[in-house]
């Protein structure tokens, strides 16, 4: 019987699990943090259906209860080599553990918004990123840098996305509908909030966001405006103030607001990008690469191992979880079940 | 003893000497009457003064000795010297070999033809043997130079340069006759002593070696000092439509500038003066960027200037003009010190005078003065909005030194006009600084401080203000000095990169590296000061691709990281940003080290 180990404990990672296990596989799921579903655990509701990420979690971390599923959470694996026909891995205590097939959903990392000095992160605490803005939302605590309800609230849209000077070049897929999203949740709690969207593009591209979007503006007063914040600068009352321009209307604007919200893009995480070029399928920007995005794009070049989830690109939730059933899937026909 | 005086071998060379003797006079009056107004004052303010001695001794020191060469590359400044210097002591020590020879007078091609003439007079003079003799070493001296120059057309590395210039057929076939004058020299002098037995050790030798194998006739001789004499005169009159003009306009433009002349913005005689100066040696070439990184080897100075210069090629000039990132590199290595930025900048200049874009300028009406009296006024420049962590530490740091300040473009900002300007929008730059102008006048502010070196160079060369200008790094060493900012040291290991406009531009080398050795621990890169590496995002080239910025700025960043730092500093806030957008390496601007560190 061949071993199998699944690196990342993500909602890819425990749903391949989840189906090799339901097939009496033993599976060795290993997580680099202490508990699974970070990335998810901070979220508040996830679109398109405002479902609470506590539910996803929970029931993600039901599914990691199977007695074939052997957890080892808090190990980090560092290196993964080719050894004996299959792949030795190596975590960061120095502990090896070998494995015949390895199914890597190492997952992605939010852009470091302090990469955009221009925009002030870091530097005026009124510039907080999406995710910043997600637990805000999450605990009911939407407030300015004062500790104030804000009046106002600015969302910027492609923050290391799609950015040149950033290197990525890249959409990162989910940021339009989260902010959309983001700002009906930050409607719902705080009505009289004046909520701006400055975008490049809206790229509604799920089931439900064009009728999401529509409601953003309809219901919820939401206020887009086509065009990229050039710099931010603070006020002295703690606020942000920004430069932009309205493309349509084709003029220079400025706007003081009590939040700037810059919706980070994803990027390969680190795991991924070092985990990837050890086994010699690292592809773009760091991201793992497949062998064919239609046919095959869980299967690598290398031998044995296979993708799934946002190590390979940027991904929303559930096409995550779908993917990381079809990698056990390749796994399973590789097994020849 | 036919006292012979003349012969009809000499009339080459001597319509050579008068074609170039009037052609030169003429060129030189021409571009003399088209200085401007500010470079006559000039330069009749400074003929009789204190910077005439010292303007002639290094038109000697640069056009015979060429002292900046030899100092860039031993071999490469003794071939130079011992063509210019030689040929120069070759043509003084005959004059006296013939006065020597010739007591009742002489013609003086008899002194540049001297071997053949001597025969037919007394050759027993004062010192002959010893004339003689010193000829030929210094001939030998030439000889050297040449065999270097030919040895440098088949491999060039071993000078100090990576590559050589592309010349124009023009100037291969004066450098053919050039190299042709020495060599003729030799054999000519050689025949006549095979006949005679004049000359010194060198030449009698040849002269014996051609005796013995039987070519010794005095029809041999003359058609050798013929053919001399149709190199030199052939040489002479290509010389002032070849790069060989430089020879004597070398000498006419450091004079000038020693004196204090400067172009500007417009073409004038002392900018023909700079276009003839370029000897097309090419070491322009070998530190552009654009040639080290993106292999683009056609708009380096050296083309440029003889795009000027060649009429046929002027429309050349403009393409060749606006691609070029204007980091002065090339400005710091010329050996001529030719000024190949404010050149390049006129040709832009020229090419833009028709496109005009004064509309968009009526948003300065709303800009107010503010009243800064007693204190700084702080222009962070329009980059330094990018990257807002420079001006937050630059704020705190007038905080801690207890310095009032006006922030005078946080609100509204309006750009300094230098990138204007460096594309050739010379109007609208004007637009610019006269607002800013009256900004900064009206606010009757002591001092101002600029966090960007753009905007520094532009305040300081650009503008003409009543009030000190500093750079913030120059600002913060200030304050150390006189104490009134307490810093600690750090056990961060920090790599310096010099921003073109600050070190090239202006001369600010040492100021931020006392900064940062009183801060942190400094390390020394091995491309720095003046020969730094552009960082390749500045606003010079509007032509270049994000992909080749690219390349430039990690040449630059990798001979920072080649010394191993923790941080990597800078005092330029697109300089910032490049390398920011490259490593993991931390990238601080000094004013941010500073305020971290403020006791």
């Amino acid at each position: 019987m061949k071993s199998i180990s699944i690196i990342g404990a993500g909602p890819a990672g425990i749903e391949a699990a989840t189906v090799l296990a339901s097939q009496g596989i033993t599976v060795h799921l290993f997580e680099r943090t202490a508990s699974p579903m970070k990335n998810v655990a901070d979220k508040a509701f996830l679109f398109p259906n405002f479902a609470p990420a506590t539910d996803i979690v929970e029931a993600m971390g039901k599914k990691l209860l199977n007695n074939n599923i052997v957890q080892h959470l808090d190990t980090d694996i560092v290196a993964i080599a080719r050894q004996d026909g299959g792949w030795k891995l190596s975590d960061a205590r120095g502990e090896s553990h070998y494995t015949d097939i390895v199914i890597m959903a190492t997952g992605y990392e939010p852009f470091d918004a302090h990469r955009k000095e221009e925009l002030g992160y870091g530097i005026y605490s009124g510039v907080i990123t999406s995710l910043e803005m997600e637990k805000m939302i999450r605990y009911q605590r939407v407030e300015n840098s004062m500790g104030e309800r804000p009046k106002r609230v600015v969302f910027l849209q492609c923050v290391g996305s799609r950015d040149e000077k950033s290197g990525n070049h890249y959409c990162s897929k989910v940021c339009c509908v989260t902010a959309v999203k983001q700002a009906i949740e930050l409607k719902r709690q705080l009505p009289d909030v004046d909520a701006y969207i400055f975008y490049m593009d809206l790229r509604m591209w799920g089931q439900h966001f064009e009728e999401l979007y529509r409601s953003s503006q309809q219901e919820y007063g939401v206020r887009f405006v086509r065009g990229r914040i050039s710099e931010a600068s603070g006020t002295f009352d703690g606020r942000v103030q920004i430069k932009a321009e309205d493309t349509l209307m084709g003029l220079p604007l400025k706007l003081t607001t009590d939040l700037l919200v810059l919706m980070v893009g994803m990027e390969a995480s680190q795991g991924t990008r070092r985990l990837g070029s050890a086994c010699g399928i690292c592809g773009e920007y760091g991201f793992a690469q497949s062998v064919d995005p239609h046919l095959r794009d869980n299967f690598t070049a290398a031998d044995g191992v296979f993708v799934c989830g946002a190590c390979k690109r940027p991904m929303s939730i559930n096409d995550v979880v779908n993917d990381g059933r079809s990698a056990a899937l390749a796994v399973l026909e590789c097994l020849g079940h | 003893m036919t006292d012979e005086i003349f012969n009809p071998f000499v009339l080459p060379f001597l319509a050579g000497v008068a074609f170039l003797l009037i052609f030169s006079v003429w060129k030189y009056w021409r571009w003399i009457r088209g200085f401007d107004k500010l470079q006559r004052t000039v330069i009749r303010k400074n003929i009789f003064s204190w910077r005439f001695l010292p303007a002639i001794w290094e038109s000697v020191r640069e056009g015979l000795l060429h002292w900046r060469i030899t100092k860039k590359n031993l071999l490469l400044g003794y071939m130079h010297r011992s063509l210019a210097f030689g040929w120069f002591l070759l043509i003084v020590v005959g004059f006296f070999q013939a006065m020597f020879a010739f007591p009742e007078g002489h013609h003086f091609w008899m002194a540049i033809f001297f071997n053949y003439f001597e025969p037919s007079h007394d050759i027993s003079y004062p010192h002959a043997e010893f004339m003689a003799n010193l000829m030929d070493v210094l001939l030998i001296y030439v000889l050297s130079g040449l065999l270097l120059a030919m040895f440098k057309k088949v491999w060039s590395r071993p000078m100090g340069m990576k590559r050589t210039t592309r010349h124009t057929l023009m100037d291969r076939v004066a450098k053919l006759a050039l190299w042709c004058i020495f060599p003729l020299r030799l054999l000519s002098e050689a025949a006549t002593s095979a006949l005679y037995g004049n000359g010194g050790f060198m030449t009698r030798g040849l002269g014996n070696f051609l005796a013995e194998i039987g070519i010794a006739d005095p029809t041999f001789a003359l058609s050798c000092w013929t053919l001399y004499s149709i190199a030199l005169g052939l040489f002479f009159c290509l010389m002032p439509f070849t790069r060989y003009m430089h020879i004597f306009t070398e000498i006419f433009l450091i004079f000038f500038r020693q004196l204090g002349v400067t172009d500007g913005d417009k073409k004038t005689g002392y900018t023909m003066f700079e276009l003839s100066a370029c000897s097309r040696c090419g070491i322009c070439i070998d530190g552009c960027p654009m040639n080290r990184e993106l292999g683009i080897v056609n708009m380096q100075g050296v083309y440029m200037l003889q795009s000027i210069r060649n009429l046929e090629l002027q429309k050349n000039a403009e393409s060749l003009a606006e691609n070029c990132m204007m980091c002065d590199r090339c400005v710091a290595d010329c050996p001529v010190n030719i000024d190949l930025s404010v050149i390049r900048r006129q040709v832009r200049i020229r090419s833009k005078a028709d496109i005009d874009t004064h509309d968009g300028y009526g948003y300065l009406k709303n800009v107010q003065p503010f009243n800064a009296m007693s204190r700084v006024v702080y222009f962070g420049g329009c980059m330094t909005h990018l990257t807002p962590a420079i001006s937050a530490a630059m704020e705190r740091i007038f905080a801690a030194a207890g310095q009032k300040y006006w922030y005078m473009d946080k609100e509204e900002s309006i750009c300094c006009g230098r990138p204007l300007l460096q594309q050739g929008f010379e109007n609208q730059a004007f637009e610019l600084r006269r607002k800013n102008t009256e900004m900064i006048v009206g606010s009757k502010a002591t001092m101002l401080v600029t966090s960007c070196p753009i905007c520094f160079q532009s305040f300081t060369k650009e503008y003409k203000l009543p009030i000190p200008v500093m750079h913030h790094t120059q600002y913060i060493d200030m304050l150390l000095r006189e104490g009134r900012l307490k810093v600690r040291h750090d056990d961060r290991r920090v790599a310096y990169h010099d921003p073109c406009e600050l070190g090239r531009g202006c001369g600010v080398f040492d100021e931020p590296r006392r900064v940062l050795e009183a801060t942190t621990t400094l390390l020394r890169t091995d491309e720095e000061r003046e020969h730094s590496l552009c960082c390749g995002f500045n606003m010079g080239n509007p032509l270049l691709n994000l992909e080749q910025q690219t390349l430039v700025r990690n040449a630059a960043r990798d001979n920072l990281m080649a010394c191993n730092p923790d941080t990597i500093a800078t005092a330029c806030p697109m300089c910032k940003k490049a390398f920011a957008h490259a490593d993991n390496v931390p990238v601080k601007d000094i004013a941010e080290i500073v305020a971290a560190n403020i006791i």
